[in-house]
């Protein structure tokens, strides 16, 4: 399959190494990987915070640099919920009702990368080999918004020399909430506190997830606390290999201090 | 445009200077003073995990919860879309039935009414079940500002008017007080109590007991609100647990009702709807203690005089948000609040309103008008578990988001938030701005001189973020930099 | 204009005036029914089950032994030492069933119904599930205050009269009547989310369950 990599924002931007991971993962599982050179933002921090009208021109970016693609995917649950349920909605409320079933039919062929790596191409495992103590944090966006379910942990599972602990309180929320981690900073930093505490209490090395937003904002936290533990995203576990770790993939904290 | 647009300048808000739906500062300000009390932060985790704990038992105990929860929604729905000729059938039955219904635009309307028929008896004691409708308008302070003394009866609103405290929870409003300090304000605060008295709740409930019992026998004149009222019947309904409720609509002569408009429902069948979700949802039970019911008035039981007062206070406001109407549907049993893990940390003073959580964050704002709350949409981070646990299945989180965008829209000068974004906005759909603007995010490298983290002291709004976390140094390269360089044919 | 008229215009304006959207059809596609037959010996015994859960207590017995099993209930809540003037029946509680000598409801004000200890009455209705039972002010189940001032009550249920579900309960009653559902003693969660059994209404709730 001819699979059209949308980095988000703000892997492209501040986690690279995320977005490499995944487009090593998928050509590993013999998947085409191509990368649109145009494409930006889904639209999602314009929305939530209240710039819906702004968020328009966002969306028709997006629609552009991702027309024709075969399917789409992404390493955020957060994005692909914006895209599956915000972007149309945005449109059609501006009157954009052409952009809006563009955003529409793009939606249908956009997956999150564990869904796409379980519901679509079927595997569980990726022939993954990660030895380390990890737990998984499943993002809200992830767990309620798209329903991942357990793909991310079946796919953690199959994983060789991974070993899973469970996270206490893992449905809590993390409190990124995206500009709510800045806006209610105080509320935002309790909650985090809360979620490292239960991290910290797994003893787990490394903390995992689905959207590199939460990862930063927890592993911003553990770092900020020069804990021991550290953030890694799923796609870059996934990608690591007995035979030779991905030239980028980060094996040191994602956020050092 | 859309009717959105047009629907909401033209119905009135619920007034100001009445009430309590408004606070006295914003949602982040007064929850950093909340975060700072530890016991505060105890007490809430404590409550809010267990009633977690037993919501979900029960609810998993049905089959059938999903489609009660539509049926619940559908339901409602339906009620809003004709909510006009269900109010009118409920007052032909409620009238037919020996019952006086008022109508009121708003508060200070409603408050007159209720004010007007307390002296109308020549009693000078009110004793009260709890409800928010009342809570809402302030009528204590009216019918207190009457001269009249108004007696609280269930025991978390006891709680709070003897503490001279304010609720902070739609059904426990004491919930942010644990047994010692509420063992501590009966001591101070009630007559007569045994000195004796340990901070059991055992204890504790037989003190207000034995407080209450003489004021229940004597009392002429009872005001409640009302969970339900059947337009078809004229049945109005209370849903409660101790029994002051059974108290006050069964011993005075006169029973006073305020109830919302949202509150009717059409068919006395739509109860084997409301009555499965309500109190799983609520106190995680299969059912509560009691529930009562009233068609107007029974001779030789009950009240001899009742009186219905019918309160609008910007519901019709709400109502004319397409998106936002659905918050009407709230039967206000507080799951939202027990789940949302703001409302857990903040607690239900931040938000100022009567209404707190996540249902408070959208249907305050609306009732008032978003910009007399305009905190109040952003303070969730949009986690979504509210509309998971909501019995009638509101989608909180859009109404959120749709309020937020409600506010930014009523600006009328640019912000410096609103200029940045819509900076942001342009370049991110112009791709060879948007490169620009990554190329400018990457000079945060030279702030952190080779460190593998920004600084700890930048400046607004980055310091909301650097405060207690780390930001990693933006890498040398973006990923679609690095891809289109190595992959260019 | 007056407030009524108003609020209706306000509500009509909010709707959309003529073309407001059209009213979603309500499916019922929850339970309606529980399966089994009211009276149902499963259905005993769930009622039971989610009686005593709220820590009420349910003595069972044959339509025979229904005025020894009251008098039983009365030892339960009152103590043995209990007097026939301490406790008052419903009016149109069936003869049989009442203890010799007990008080029968009249039109005294219902506050001096706080002078007594105990209440007997008949229910409208019991539903399984919820451990709910429903009194109608019917003659049998008494005026409103009669089930709620005196300390302790003592319902008689007979088997016929158990539901399974809530929306089969609701279908059994007369919502123009003032009807009252219990679901065991009265009680509250207010501190610290902690039921506690026993704050104004009935501390003590016996439920005496025929041909259970």
């Amino acid at each position: 399959m001819k699979v059209a990599l949308f980095a988000t924002c703000l892997v492209d931007t501040m986690t690279p190494t995320v977005a490499h991971a995944t487009a090593a993962l998928l050509q590993r599982l013999g998947q085409e990987v191509v990368v649109p050179p145009t494409q930006a933002c889904c639209g999602q921090m314009h929305v939530n915070t209240g710039y819906r009208r702004e968020a328009v021109s966002i969306v028709a970016n997006h629609v552009r640099a991702f027309a024709g693609a075969e399917v789409i995917v992404a390493p955020s649950g957060s994005c692909v919920a914006s895209i599956h349920h915000q972007q149309a909605a945005v449109a059609r409320r501006a009157g954009d009702e052409a952009l809006a079933q563009a955003a529409e039919e793009l939606a249908d062929r956009t997956y999150e990368l564990s869904q796409f790596l379980v519901d679509v191409l079927g595997v569980t495992d990726v022939g993954a080999y990660y030895p380390h103590r990890v737990t998984y944090h499943p993002t809200c966006h992830s767990l309620r918004l798209l329903r991942v379910g357990d793909a991310p942990l079946q796919l953690l599972r199959a994983v060789r020399g991974l070993e899973l602990v469970e996270l206490p309180g893992a449905e809590q929320c993390c409190g990124f909430g995206g500009t709510f981690a800045v806006k209610n900073a105080d509320t935002s930093t309790a909650m985090l506190t809360d979620k490292m505490a239960n991290v910290l209490s797994t003893h787990a090395e490394v903390c995992t997830a689905g959207d590199a937003s939460c990862l930063m904002h927890i592993g911003g936290g553990l770092s900020r606390l020069r804990a021991g533990t550290r953030t890694v995203h799923l796609a870059e576990i996934l990608a690591s290999t007995e035979e030779a770790v991905t030239p980028d993939q980060r094996t040191e904290p994602a956020v050092t201090a | 445009m859309t009717a959105v647009d047009l629907g909401m300048p033209g119905l009135p808000t619920a007034p100001r200077g009445v009430g309590h739906l408004r606070g006295t500062q914003s949602f982040p300000d007064a929850a950093r003073g909340a975060l700072r009390n530890g016991q505060l932060r105890a007490n809430l985790g404590h409550a809010t995990s267990t009633i977690r704990g037993k919501r979900a038992a029960v609810v998993g105990e049905l089959p059938d919860w999903e489609q009660l929860r539509a049926a619940g929604k559908a339901l409602k729905t339906a009620t809003m879309a004709r909510l006009d000729d269900h109010l009118e059938e409920l007052e032909r039955q409620v009238t037919a039935r020996g019952g006086v219904v008022h109508w009121a635009r708003d508060a200070n309307e409603a408050n007159e009414i209720v004010t007007r028929l307390v002296l109308a008896t020549g009693t000078s004691e009110v004793v009260k079940v709890k409800s928010m409708a009342t809570q809402e308008i302030g009528l204590n302070e009216a019918l207190e500002g009457a001269g009249l003394d108004v007696f609280e009866t269930d025991l978390a609103e006891l709680i709070v008017q003897l503490g001279e405290d304010s609720p902070s929870h739609i059904l426990v409003p004491a919930i942010h007080k644990n047994r010692a300090e509420i063992r501590e304000i009966f001591a101070r605060t009630i007559p007569g109590v045994d000195p004796g008295l340990t901070d059991d709740p055992r204890q504790l409930a037989m003190a207000a007991r034995a407080h209450l019992r003489e004021r229940f026998l004597r009392a002429r004149v009872a005001v409640s609100g009302a969970n339900f009222g059947v337009a078809e019947t004229g049945t109005l309904t209370v849903v409660e647990s101790e029994g002051n409720g059974r108290m006050c609509l069964t011993l005075p002569e006169t029973l006073i009702t305020v109830m919302g408009i949202e509150k009717v429902v059409p068919t006395w069948r739509d109860l084997e709807v409301f009555l499965q979700l309500l109190p799983r949802s609520s106190t995680g039970e299969r059912m509560n203690p009691y529930t009562s019911t009233w068609a107007g008035v029974t001779p030789g039981d009950g009240p001899q005089e009742f009186h219905l007062v019918l309160l609008d206070n910007g519901r019709t406001a709400v109502l004319a948000d397409e998106v936002g109407r659905e918050a009407l549907h709230c039967i206000r049993c507080s799951a939202c609040l027990n789940v949302c893990p703001v409302y857990e940390r903040a607690g239900g003073h931040s938000y100022g309103s009567v209404y707190p959580g996540p249902i408070g964050a959208v249907l305050s704002p609306m009732l008032t008008g978003v910009e007399d709350n305009a905190s109040l949409p952003y303070a969730s981070s949009l986690c979504g578990a509210c509309y998971d646990v909501c019995p009638v299945a509101i989608d909180i989180p859009s109404i959120l988001v749709h309020l937020r965008g409600e506010h930014v829209e009523a600006q009328e000068r640019p912000t410096a938030e609103a200029v940045a974004f819509r900076g942001l906005a342009k370049a991110m759909s112009h791709p060879r701005l948007w490169h620009l603007a990554q190329r400018g995010a990457r000079l945060g490298r030279l702030f952190s001189r080779g460190r593998p983290t920004l600084p700890n002291a930048l400046p607004p709004p980055v310091s909301g973020w650097t405060r207690s976390r780390d930001l990693p140094t933006p890498p040398a390269k973006t990923f679609v930099q690095q891809w289109t360089e190595e992959h260019r044919s | 204009m007056s407030a009524r008229e108003e609020v209706l215009g306000r509500i009509r304006q909010a709707l959309g005036g003529e073309d407001r959207t059209p009213a979603p059809e309500v499916v019922r596609d929850y339970r309606l029914t529980d399966g089994r037959p009211a009276g149902d010996a499963e259905l005993l015994a769930l009622l039971v089950d989610r009686v005593e859960d709220y820590r009420a207590t349910v003595l069972c017995c044959s339509p025979a032994e229904v005025a020894a099993t009251v008098r039983a209930a009365l030892d339960r809540g009152l103590g043995t030492g209990w007097a026939a003037g301490d406790v008052v029946v419903a009016p149109g509680l069936a003869a049989e069933w009442r203890p010799a000598g007990c008080d029968v409801d009249d039109e005294r004000p219902a506050v001096q119904l706080a002078e007594r200890a105990a209440s007997v009455t008949a229910v409208a209705v019991a539903i399984a599930e919820t451990g709910t039972l429903v009194l109608d002010g019917s003659p049998a189940c008494g005026r409103r205050a009669l089930s709620l001032l005196p300390d302790c009550l003592v319902c008689v249920v007979t088997a016929d009269q158990v539901v399974g579900s809530v929306p089969e309960g609701l279908a059994r009653l007369d919502p123009l009547r003032p009807l009252t559902m219990v679901s065991g003693p009265s009680a509250t969660s207010d501190i610290e989310l902690q039921r506690v059994e026993g704050v104004h209404g009935p501390r003590t709730l016996v439920v005496v369950l025929v041909g259970g």
